[in-house]
């Protein structure tokens, strides 16, 4: 929407007149400004995590902690059943992926490749599953959980957080199988390869990167996770179910620990996997 | 190599695959049936089991509504949960949906750097509530960082008590600052997306035909626009009443919201009766909010015919 400017000169290396100039400098204002207020909490609770306890409850409190501390990070992952319920959620994302990947995949595929009756109903059907609140479907589940054998278990969580990631999952693959070229599997397939054989030696080995995003957005989908989990167990907890039982009797410097300690990962995959970020909440895969 | 050269239906013989699985006309069902079996499973025996067990009476087993009445008689707190879970959302929601529509919109200037900003405006997309809800903890605890700024600015003298049970509108306001600051950058998404859905066309069009920059904002943009604006709208509705770890982890129970009754029955006072009520409320809004994205995307797909 900026005023228009001669096609044939690029941006910038013209000279701005006084008022396009101003625009500008508003625009990076408050994009910073913006921006800021992302980011400024999250390097606020980090701050907080590293600051030595004297000073987390001192009064005045310094803005900048005088030293680096890592003692109420230490009192965090040392806690009871925190190293514990950290495992449980790194398996149960684990699960979650091997469930998500072997069931999604296959539909994204088909939604790739394939125009046939039923395609826009199954679409609207993950669309509608996308935003459901399928954590609250947890409650429901106890009696049934019970029943199998499943409450209390690691396999049982993972079961609830493939269902809620199982939709994003489909849109993904869809789009990365879309980006694999139809020709090269076309192409494999005259020169005598069944389409197993061409998706297994050519279209695989293009999406793999692709797949592997997927599975980073599922971990974080499971990672996250707080309500299902905490429903559905009671001694093998993951992270936030055991951040979330204990909160009510536990000191600040846990709960900011807590909070950044479940934020790293996140952020280190949400970073990874950014450019599939549109596509997940915009709707319509590549395709279009 | 040879076999270029051969015709395609003497390629080779009718292999083991088309003997399983039919023609590849059948293929793409077989695709799908995993993740269709897996949905509705999870989807309609919860679904169900929800509505036998909050409309079932626990002893006899007959269909009743002595539970829904139960629970207005002895949760004295779930009038103030509906109360409180429908003011976060009609407070959230409008404001997230201007925020982010002025942030999609500055996006869709293409600025130099524009794709580093969405990406990091988006960072929040991949925190956990439980998670966002800390990090505002952090910030306003007693001892934590907007009291210590507010002396640093000189404005205070000792801490001041944010997060107290006797100050309910401060926990509200702290809940709407962190809710929506952890869930704006879904609706940026979906309006990114539909801005970048729109075609350059109209808009060289309104521009050769006069139209300013706000006149192509107000009748271009935004009525384009529409359907993006009402699927983010109900996302974000459906979202927010299950709103649920922000508000127990900056308020405790002291703001009821209807999730964290339904954590609450089930986790402290193991009643899965009272449990299932809640649940099937928040899910009854959100199947409502479903309906609602259905018949409006229905409109969607008649527009771009």
């Amino acid at each position: 929407m900026t005023p228009t400017m001669p096609p044939d000169v690029p941006p910038g290396s013209r000279r701005l007149t006084p008022r396009e100039a101003r625009n500008r400098v508003l625009l990076y204002m408050a994009v910073v400004a913006i921006a800021s207020w992302v980011l400024l909490p999250i390097f606020l609770i980090a701050v907080l995590s590293f600051t030595p306890r004297e000073e987390f409850f001192g009064w005045p409190k310094p803005l900048i902690p005088s030293r680096f501390s890592i003692e109420t990070m230490a009192f965090f992952v040392n806690s009871y059943g925190v190293l514990e319920s950290t495992l449980n959620s790194i398996w149960v994302a684990l699960l979650t992926i091997a469930i998500t990947l072997v069931i999604a995949a296959p539909a994204g595929y088909a939604l790739s490749r394939f125009v046939f009756r039923g395609r826009e109903a199954f679409r609207l059907g993950i669309l509608i599953t996308r935003m459901f609140p399928t954590a609250l479907l947890a409650v429901p589940l106890i009696v049934l959980y019970y029943r199998l054998g499943i409450y209390d278990t690691l396999v049982g969580v993972a079961f609830i957080h493939a269902a809620m990631a199982l939709p994003f999952s489909v849109l993904i693959t869809t789009s990365i199988f879309v980006g694999v070229s139809k020709e090269l599997e076309e192409a494999a397939m005259t020169l005598g390869c069944s389409r197993l054989e061409a998706f297994v030696r050519i279209t695989l080995p293009l999406a793999l990167p692709g797949l592997a995003a997927a599975a980073m957005f599922t971990f974080v989908i499971s990672w996250n996770e707080v309500f299902a989990a905490a429903v559905l167990t009671t001694q093998n907890r993951t992270l936030p179910a055991q951040v979330l039982a204990n909160l009510r009797a536990s000191q600040p410097y846990f709960k900011v620990a807590g909070g950044f300690f479940m934020t790293i990962p996140a952020l280190i995959f949400i970073f990874l996997i950014r450019r599939y970020l549109i596509q997940m909440w915009g709707g319509a895969p590549a395709e279009r | 190599m040879a076999t270029v050269d051969t015709p395609v239906e003497a390629r080779r013989p009718r292999p083991l695959r088309q003997r399983l699985l039919g023609t590849d006309t059948l293929l793409p069902y077989w695709l799908l049936l995993p993740s269709v079996l897996y949905l509705v499973l999870f989807f309609v025996i919860p679904l169900s089991q929800a509505i036998v067990v909050a409309f079932q009476d626990p002893d006899t087993g007959a269909w009743t509504l002595k539970n829904f009445s139960d629970l207005l008689r002895w949760d004295y707190k779930f009038k103030p949960a509906l109360k409180w879970t429908f003011l976060l959302a009609v407070t959230i929601v409008p404001l997230q949906l201007v925020t982010a529509l002025l942030v999609a919109l500055l996006v869709n200037t293409r600025f130099r750097g524009s794709q580093l900003f969405l990406y990091i405006c988006a960072i929040p997309l991949g925190l956990s509530d439980l998670a966002a809800g800390l990090i505002w903890y952090g910030i306003f605890a007693d001892r934590g960082f907007l009291n210590s700024l507010l002396y640093a600015l000189g404005l205070i003298e000792r801490p001041v008590t944010i997060l107290s049970y006797t100050q309910i509108d401060w926990l509200f306001g702290a809940v709407v600052v962190a809710e929506h600051w952890r869930a704006t950058a879904i609706v940026l998404v979906v309006l990114v997306a539909g801005l970048q859905m729109i075609s350059k066309d109209y808009l060289e069009s309104a521009e050769v035909l006069g139209a300013n920059r706000w006149q192509r904002l107000w009748y271009v943009i935004l009525p384009l626009l529409r359907p993006s604006l009402q699927a983010a709208l109900i996302i974000r509705t459906i979202f927010a009443f299950e709103i649920f770890a922000v508000v127990i982890a900056l308020a405790g129970d002291f703001l009821p919201v209807l999730a964290e009754r339904a954590y609450t029955w089930y986790f402290f006072r193991q009643n899965l009766q009272f449990a299932s009520v809640y649940a099937v409320i928040i899910l009854a809004i959100s199947l409502i909010f479903t309906v609602l994205y259905l018949v409006f995307l229905r409109v969607r797909e008649e527009e771009r015919r």
